[in-house]
């Protein structure tokens, strides 16, 4: 039985196939360092409990749970499917914690997902390398380096796998196949089909390895999708980030306490509309919209401890001029839009942490909360630009983890992760699910796999 | 000397860099009190850096769950820069500062001062040969041990008080509370920071495996030079109180302390020893590899030679080994101040002011939980 892919979903696929007596061989794309695809950056998984379980307090029941999903997806979703990965989370819990997961309370500061979202102690690449323990202990042998360049599909069936290992071709032919290599995310080419030349400035936040080869492989066979083929889930990041892999670290929480330019140095949206967890994924978008797909967040002394550290210090300056000179802003532009917005900042008690109604009056666009003046220096400037997350694209399945060719089910391929995870999550992000949908497909898929291998 | 200063601002500077990006991430919360104490501040002074440096037990979790160990250009190994940071820190504040660097790089020179100390002993067991005496009595006198062990403990006390002191106004210290002490104890008595925060233990001598292998060694060490330490208390007391002289009977608690002790020193060093060498060693100070094992073997030799001498007793063996044993202690006493032995008084006032500092202030939060 082959696993395509090393992250999340193709360890609890293989470990899973491996218990049931498979022989499973694991295909991991990026090298030992790289491996675990973007569950290396992921740090919870969310569970539906009907009591405290472990680490999680209280309960968190599965209508709960699936109200929550569709209030980000707004009805993009297969509630059935939903439903079950939901149920299933509970027993993923206990299994994870016996194969080699960590658990610790969220993290501080987090405390409101402390009922809903179990956090890995250490994080995802921890998670990545206790699966990784147990894999290598059942005898799952691990390829690293291992770049699948085609399925082949024949009849109903894959007949044989062809890959280069370490850079030299190879066939493999496998009774089950699954299917868990990730999105596309990493693939700018595919991204500039969607998004046009700005796809070119797009960070990308997770591993460089999900170009989404195997899915488009399997697509260009007639495999069905689901998903917006178009759509990305995108945030404002810190502008100075690398290309790829910038995690988490690369979160800037400062837009609702800042006046944010493009650079023309003109404001561009109410920086103010709700609060931060609720805003930051649309910025992702408005700063794409923006001339070269870059921002300037502004703030002065007052707000600079209200959000967390970043991971890049802010370009710092004594007056607006010299803070416009280093951030190649103009001067006389930015000068004038800061001058206009501290005008129209009215009295008013100002609450970092909730709608606090502190808005300008007379600017367009309006800031409707934690309107302050920018005028106590020194002044602080952050550079956004847009950080591609996950795609929604992917291969159709059914509860089973069967993969859907174009005369039905595909005999012996099944799929579980971000490649399939479009057919629950079509649109928005729901903390922690995309571990949740891993887990419990990988599991599926592993198991069925198994059968059918024996 | 110059030169050294300059290394350590760039340790420090790598420090920092490698820490706010730690703060901006915080997956490893969870492993030790590096973590929870980092993310109460925002900015990091030198103090900051040398205080997370001592407060770091070396236990690698929070390297091999790093998304950006390299080759990620964020190249973290915090393991190792404030193994870096930890150790200009004590060379720093090390009393007599000429003195600061003579064993932590150097396992030869370690090795010299044990032959030395060997030599002091049996030049002086040949100038004072004494004339009566019982067991090890009868080749130096009582009196002699305690002319030659009475300075050469108290000495490097002083020398030791000396760098705590600087190490405690250095971090701003402040007010030393029960309480903190108490708390500060325990985490030490139970190597609470080796613990991976699970329970399971470190990431030390098997990449990614979580072990309990090297906190168990280290507190069989710790615990073993505490039993002889109070073998060699009470053995005093039970002289100069009680009239009661050695050589004591197996069944006297002298005895019963120091072979217990002595037992767990043993083993404790030879794990210890064992898993050092196999560690990575890019996760630490490279610098210092030779001096800190060297230091492992100078504790197990103090040991092993205590026992020998023991179970040699009544044979023509006991001169030569208590020659070596004494030696080596003399060494080990004389090295503390500017060896590895540092890193306990170190670690502990670390840890009694991470005590102090995590009741007063709260970290700054994060505001939900997003990708």
């Amino acid at each position: 039985m082959l696993v395509i892919g090393g992250g999340n979903a193709a360890l609890c696929a293989a470990i899973t196939a491996a218990e049931a007596g498979a022989q499973a061989l694991i295909l991991e794309g990026a090298p030992k360092a790289y491996r675990g695809g973007n569950s290396r950056h992921t740090r919870n998984f969310r569970c539906m409990h009907s009591g405290p379980l472990g680490v999680l307090t209280d309960a968190y029941g599965e209508d709960e749970y699936f109200d929550d999903l569709l209030n980000v997806t707004k009805g993009k979703t297969d509630a059935a499917l939903a439903r079950m990965v939901i149920r299933q989370s509970e027993e993923c819990y206990p299994w994870m914690h016996d194969h080699g997961v960590h658990f610790q309370p969220s993290l501080s500061g987090t405390l409101s997902l402390s009922r809903t979202n179990a956090f890995f102690l250490g994080g995802g690449k921890a998670l990545v390398n206790a699966y990784y323990r147990t894999a290598e202990r059942l005898g799952v042998t691990v390829l690293y380096d291992a770049e699948v360049t085609h399925i082949h599909l024949d009849g109903g069936r894959i007949a044989h796998v062809d890959a280069r290992i370490d850079g030299t071709p190879q066939r493999f032919a496998a009774k089950a196949v699954v299917a868990a290599a990730g999105g596309f995310e990493a693939n700018i080419e595919w991204l500039t089909e969607a998004w046009g030349p700005a796809a070119a400035n797009f960070l990308i936040r997770g591993t460089p390895y999900n170009r989404g080869a195997v899915l488009k492989d399997l697509l260009d066979q007639d495999i069905a999708s689901v998903g917006d083929p178009t759509q990305c889930h995108a945030v404002a990041i810190d502008g100075r980030a690398p290309k790829f892999d910038g995690g988490i670290v690369t979160r800037l929480d400062c837009v609702p306490f800042s006046v944010v330019v493009n650079r023309h140095g003109e404001r561009f949206y109410d920086e103010g509309e709700d609060v931060w967890p609720k805003r930051y994924a649309i910025w992702g978008r408005l700063v794409a919209a923006q001339p070269d797909q870059v921002a300037y967040a502004i703030i002065d002394s007052k707000s600079l401890d209200l959000f967390m550290p970043s991971v890049f210090p802010p370009v710092t300056a004594e007056t607006l001029d010299e803070l416009a000179e280093k951030l190649d802003l103009p001067a006389q532009k930015l000068v004038a839009t800061i001058t206009a917005f501290n005008a129209a900042c009215r009295p008013g008690d100002f609450y970092p942490t909730e709608l606090d109604g502190l808005a300008t009056s007379g600017l367009s666009p309006e800031k409707t909360n934690w309107a302050r003046p920018i005028a106590e220096p020194p002044f602080y400037g952050y550079a956004l630009r847009p950080g591609v997350t996950f795609t929604y694209l992917g291969l159709k399945v059914d509860d089973g983890a069967r993969v859907q060719g174009p005369e039905g089910p595909i005999d012996n391929l099944w799929a579980a992760g971000e490649i399939m995870a479009g057919s629950i999550l079509g649109q928005g992000y729901l903390a922690g699910f995309g571990m949740t949908i891993g887990t419990v497909f990988g599991r599926i898929a592993g198991n069925e796999a198994a059968a059918h291998a024996r | 000397m110059r030169a050294e200063v300059n290394g350590s601002r760039e340790t420090r500077a790598e420090a920092r860099r490698q820490i706010e990006i730690c703060n901006a991430c915080r997956y490893c919360e969870g492993y030790c009190s590096v973590f929870p104490a980092l993310m109460r501040e925002r900015s990091f002074s030198d103090a900051d850096i040398i205080q997370f440096a001592n407060l770091c037990h070396n236990c690698r979790g929070c390297y091999y769950a790093c998304q950006y160990t390299e080759p990620h250009e964020f190249a973290l190994n915090l393991p190792k820069v404030l193994a870096e940071a930890r150790q200009d820190s004590w060379r720093e504040y090390a009393w007599p500062r000429p003195l600061a660097n003579l064993f932590h790089e150097r396992g030869v020179a370690l090795a010299l001062a044990v032959v030395a100390g060997i030599a002091v002993i049996i030049g002086l067991a040949r100038l004072l040969a004494p004339t009566d005496g019982e067991g090890f009595y009868a080749y130096l006198s009582h009196g002699a041990m305690v002319a030659i062990f009475l300075p050469a403990f108290v000495l490097p006390l002083v020398a030791v008080a000396v760098s705590l002191r600087r190490y405690w106004t250095s971090i701003g210290g402040g007010t030393v509370r029960l309480s903190h002490v108490i708390a500060a104890t325990r985490a030490a008595a139970t190597m609470k920071d080796l613990d991976g925060g699970h329970g399971d233990g470190c990431n030390f001598e098997d990449e990614d495996r979580y072990s309990n292998g090297r906190r168990h060694a280290h507190q069989a060490v710790l615990y073993g030079f505490l039993l002889c330490f109070a073998s060699t208390s009470v053995a005093t007391l039970m002289h100069y109180i009680l009239d009661m002289p050695a050589p004591y009977p197996i069944y006297s608690l002298p005895k019963l302390l120091g072979l217990l002790g002595g037992i767990l020193l043993c083993l404790g060093t030879a794990v210890l020893a064992l898993l050092k060498v196999k560690a990575d060693r890019s996760l630490g100070d490279v610098r210092v590899w030779g001096g800190e094992m060297a230091f492992t073997g100078l504790v197990f030799l103090v040991a092993a030679s205590g026992l020998l001498l023991y179970a040699a007793t009544g044979t023509s063996l006991v001169m030569p080994l208590l020659a070596l044993h004494l030696g080596a202690v003399l060494a080990f006493f004389l090295a503390t101040p500017f060896s590895k032995m540092m890193h306990g008084f170190y670690r502990c006032a670390a840890l009694v002011k991470e005590a102090a500092t995590s009741g007063l202030r709260h970290s700054i939060t994060d505001q939900g939980n997003r990708i």
